[in-house]
């Protein structure tokens, strides 16, 4: 790692100013991610705040809602009773991601805003990777996939987005809050992640300094049942090859509400909008489900190396779907 | 206009920092970017927390921050200020081993015993956090700690029974 300043930051405001006003500057949550990327030479900030002791931190319930702060770590929001009651896919997803010891650092902020895992963008002596350095081209597409994106990919950049957690939050239209120079603002996650386009460098709506103050997390109605299912290479500690998060309410055996998220395709945690209208008013069952899954991978735009993960998408949500729904 | 050598000195700054490790108060001053694996390696001595990926993967370097356990090769010195740290060194008195390490010795649960101070480190936490009921529940649980030679059956076999269990 080279050197740079670390401030310790003791107030939103003056977090915010710094970083904004210093284009070398960077925020420090749990690390994981920023650290991490430090070491191996993708990120080089002058100047790291470290946010760890605003206070910004702590889970509380508001009526329907659940306002989580941003420095509240994974193993803290895991082990929450009403996200265990109300929102198990929410912990679900949780403690299917990283290990204890990396979700007792990284906080639920950091966690929205890792990085890609593309092994490119995290080797600098590759010289093509646009999110690293615009317009440089993308080794990926002409290199080895696995890891990548299905959907929201551009001939610029298949980066995939590796947050568990950000699927169900997205299933959940949960709100981020946050802080600029100019005052605070609310941002719907579904629109907080941008598609890569011909900017990958640009990964969502924040502005330079821009600090995550909080998650809240709407808690949908009390018969919701809920399951987040994530498939990966190993049974335990490992990011997904696909994943996931469904919420449906049941009238017998007709689907009368339903939000459906995929992980481990998206270039950005991908709503599956067009499913949950096939599954709102329909029958419990296979055929449905299918449907759903059809309609969500229709515009899927695999490479050789990801051509998997078009079936494999498609059985994950059929599964998650039959298990929430305890189908036959 | 600031000169490159002051850019410089500014960026290898000391930053005070405060804290306890294995019981004992420490007042340092550390430059931003020590980790504090290497820290507690380098400065102090402390060579049970290991170096396995340096990247956070692999847990050999877990040590205790407050009682929960992390990896330290991921963690500033900086950061540590007001916090209390536990590293192998400090779970027994000198010269005795605390009752997981115990553990680990009567099942042989190790080969070449790099990832070991880790596993212990993390099993300890694991056994408070009551995470230690099953083996399913330990393997899940200890999934951050890898182990090179593949003891993990013997390291759940000592696990279990630190935590009171029946080894099967
Ligand atoms: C080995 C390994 C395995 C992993 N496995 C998984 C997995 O299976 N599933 C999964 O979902 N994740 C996984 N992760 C990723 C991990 O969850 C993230 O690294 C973590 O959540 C990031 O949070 P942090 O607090 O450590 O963020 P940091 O690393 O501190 O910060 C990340 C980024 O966000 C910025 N930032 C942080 N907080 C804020 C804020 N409040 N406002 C504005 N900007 C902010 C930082 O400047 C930085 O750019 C894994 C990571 C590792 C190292
Ligand atoms: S996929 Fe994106 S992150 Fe990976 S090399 Fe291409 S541009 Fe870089
Ligand atoms: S050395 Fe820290 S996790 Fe591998
Ligand atoms: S005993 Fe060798 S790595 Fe675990």
């Amino acid at each position: 790692m080279g050197p740079f300043t670390y401030v310790r930051a003791v107030d939103p405001v003056e977090a915010v100013g710094v970083v904004s006003a210093d284009p070398g500057a960077a925020f420090l949550a749990g690390g994981t991610t920023q650290l991490d990327l430090m070491k191996d030479g993708v990120l080089s900030p002058e100047k790291l705040v470290d946010i760890t002791r605003l206070p910004l931190r702590g889970i509380a319930r508001t009526g329907t809602t659940i306002r989580v702060g941003a420095l509240t770590t994974m193993e803290e929001l895991a082990a929450d009773p009403t996200v265990a009651v109300r929102v198990p896919f929410v912990r679900e997803a949780l403690l299917a991601g990283a290990s204890v010891q990396l979700r007792n650092m990284a906080t639920i902020g950091g966690n929205l805003l890792q990085r890609a895992r593309c092994r490119y963008f995290r080797d600098p002596s590759v010289a093509a990777c646009n999110k690293r350095e615009r317009g440089s081209g993308c080794a990926a597409i002409d290199g080895v996939q696995r890891m990548h994106a299905i959907l929201g990919t551009s001939p610029h950049c298949v980066a995939l987005h590796a947050s568990d957690v950000a699927v169900p939050l997205i299933a959940l239209d949960a709100l981020v809050h946050t802080r600029g120079t100019d005052g605070t603002r609310t941002v719907p996650l579904t629109g907080f992640y941008l598609p890569p386009g011909d900017t990958p460098d640009v990964e969502n709506v924040l502005r330079r300094g821009e600090l995550i103050t909080a998650v809240e997390i709407p808690l949908p109605a009390e018969r919701t049942r809920t399951h987040y299912l994530k498939v990966r290479d190993r049974a335990s500690y490992e990011f997904a090859l696909t994943s996931a998060a469904v919420a449906v309410e049941l009238d017998g055996t007709t689907i009368t509400g339903a939000r459906v998220a995929l992980g481990g395709v998206g270039t950005v945690p991908w709503r599956a909008w067009d499913a949950e209208d096939v599954l709102r008013g329909a029958t419990v069952g296979r055929d449905a489900f299918r449907e759903a899954a059809e309609v969500t991978l229709a515009g899927a735009r695999p490479l050789p190396g990801t051509a998997f993960k078009v079936e494999l998408a498609k059985r994950t949500l059929i599964r998650a779907l039959e298990t929430v729904t305890g189908a036959p | 206009m600031k000169t490159r050598e002051e850019a410089l000195s500014r960026l290898g700054a000391s930053v005070g920092v405060e804290f306890g490790v294995n019981g004992v108060r420490r007042r340092v001053g550390v430059e931003g970017r020590v980790t504090l694996l290497d820290w507690l390696r380098d400065e102090l001595g402390l060579t049970g927390v290991k170096k396995g990926c340096d990247q956070g993967a692999c847990g050999a370097c877990t040590v205790l921050v407050d009682g929960k356990r992390v990896v330290a090769c991921l963690m500033l010195v900086a950061q540590c200020d007001g916090r209390e740290v536990t590293t192998v060194e400090g779970v027994a008195g000198v010269g005795e081993a605390g009752a997981v390490q115990d553990a680990f010795v009567r099942h042989d649960a190790f080969q070449c015993g790099y990832c070991t101070p880790g596993q212990i480190m993390s099993a300890i936490a694991l056994i408070g956090e009551g995470r230690a009921g099953t083996r399913e529940e330990i393997a899940e649980f200890m999934s951050g700690n890898l182990c090179r030679c593949g003891a993990y059956p013997r390291i759940r076999d000592a696990i279990v029974d630190a935590a009171g269990g029946e080894v099967g």
